[in-house]
């Protein structure tokens, strides 16, 4: 369950959330919302990247500002450009990665690597390099290496905003069909049929909480 | 498909499953023998390389990026110590190259870090953390296409622009892109655990 409570955030003289308060216990949710409304900020406080100025956040029961690192490990964050958080310099390491720096065993790092390239239609490209592989092809990447860590949350912020038509399907079936709870922030509208539901901001603030219908149908009517 | 120069070729060859450790001291003596005796080293590198199965194409790139600078000081050193000593300087060089990528060619970037974490280990007592060594090592090798991604962008959008080739010009958008790249890396490697500890 992910509870934020009466959270404000600024960024020096600039307020970006103002006083939101939801307690999130669904298993899909988006977030959608005009740019710079707030939406990446939200997604971030979601993690502990961003602690908040004001209020609290909590992942079931943990506080994202006492226990970053713990939530860390619960809560995957995909990133719009694969690019960014492609660390290492080949697609096996890479996936490798957060494996090692949560200490486990090689074996079991070798054996949850071999499954997520696979799962990820990747085992072709284990030893490549990981900058050579397509934008499709990174953001798969990016997101076999965090559910490599098997977080309970994933958390998206624009998955798909740099892929074609057909990456954006796939990587929206495949959030779909995780078990994991996944919050999704995407101006990708039909990506999020099939929703529990949609949080709609606007101006740093959380103005419409519904299904999916209504809440694009009320954004849609914001945005004229 | 030949992946770019130094860059893993996987395979299971002696060299492959050697750890990296033996491996970088075999190169230090290697480099040594090839700069005593670089007539008589030409024969066993290239064996190791058939040893390594790395194909021709591939073992040729290596010592490529060389040639036109050793054409020019081999063409220099010919006219002032004579052909001799010459053949000798231009092979010795050619061959500590071969030598030095044939490691890379044999040796996952991982396996490479994990020695160097371990090399890196009496470092704590001074406060340094050994991963941090070995990731520091491996930024740097991402970094690298990061780089150059960012320069050819930039250089596109100024071409197109009509900005023509001043490269005075590029040095202030790059920056700034060069800035905010590093501050999302920053961000990732945050949230995929780097600094939990
Ligand atoms: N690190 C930061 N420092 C200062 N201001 C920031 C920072 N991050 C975001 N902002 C500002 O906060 C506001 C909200 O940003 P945010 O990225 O959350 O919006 P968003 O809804 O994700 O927008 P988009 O749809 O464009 O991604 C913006 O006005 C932005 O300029
Ligand atoms: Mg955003």
């Amino acid at each position: 369950m992910i509870e934020i409570e009466r959270v404000s955030h600024r960024f020096i003289d600039r307020t970006v959330l103002r006083d939101v308060t939801v307690t999130l216990a669904e298993h899909r949710i988006g977030v959608i919302g005009a740019n710079g409304s707030g939406k990446s900020t939200f997604a971030r406080l979601i993690n502990g990247l961003v602690r908040p100025s004001e209020g609290r956040v909590s992942v079931d029961g943990l506080d994202t500002r006492r226990d970053a690192g713990k939530i860390r490990r619960k809560v995957g964050f995909v990133f719009t450009d694969p690019d960014n958080q492609i660390v290492m310099p080949t697609v096996a390491e890479d996936v490798a990665f957060s494996l090692r720096r949560a200490k486990l065993p090689r074996e079991e790092v070798r054996r949850r690597v071999t499954a997520a390239l696979e799962r990820f239609g990747l085992s072709d490209h284990a030893d490549h390099p990981a900058h050579l592989l397509s934008g499709g092809q990174k953001q798969m990447l990016a997101l076999a290496a965090v559910l490599a860590t098997e977080p309970t949350t994933v958390v998206c912020d624009e998955p798909t905003t740099l892929l074609d038509l057909r990456n954006t399907r796939m990587v929206g079936t495949l959030l779909h069909q995780l078990p994991q709870r996944v919050v999704l922030v995407t101006h990708q509208l039909d990506l999020l049929d099939g929703y529990d539901r949609v949080l709609v901001f606007d101006d740093g603030r959380l103005v419409v909480d519904d299904r999916p219908g209504p809440a694009v149908a009320a954004y849609r009517r914001l945005m004229t | 498909m030949t992946g770019p120069l130094g860059l893993y070729v996987p395979g299971r060859s002696p060299l492959h499953r050697c750890p990296p450790g033996p491996k970088l001291l075999g190169l230090a003596v290697a480099l040594v023998l090839a700069l005593r005796y670089p007539l008589l080293a030409a024969g066993p590198v290239v064996a190791l390389y058939a040893l390594a199965r790395i194909p021709v194409r591939l073992a040729l790139a290596q010592v490529r990026p060389l040639w036109g600078v050793l054409l020019v000081t081999g063409v220099f050193q010919t006219i002032t110590i004579g052909w001799e000593r010459a053949a000798e300087i231009t092979s010795s060089l050619m061959l500590s190259v071969a030598l030095a990528s044939l490691v890379t060619l044999t040796t996952r970037v991982s396996a490479m870090l994990d020695t160097i974490a371990g090399v890196a280990r009496p470092l704590r007592r001074i406060g340094i953390e050994p991963d941090r060594v070995a990731l520091l090592l491996a930024l740097t090798i991402r970094c690298v296409p990061l780089l150059t991604d960012i320069l050819g962008s930039v250089r596109e959008a100024q071409l197109a622009r009509g900005a023509g080739r001043n490269p005075l010009a590029l040095v202030v958008p790059v920056i700034i892109r060069t800035l905010r790249t590093a501050d999302a890396l920053g961000e990732a490697l945050t949230a995929r655990g780097v600094d939990d500890e």
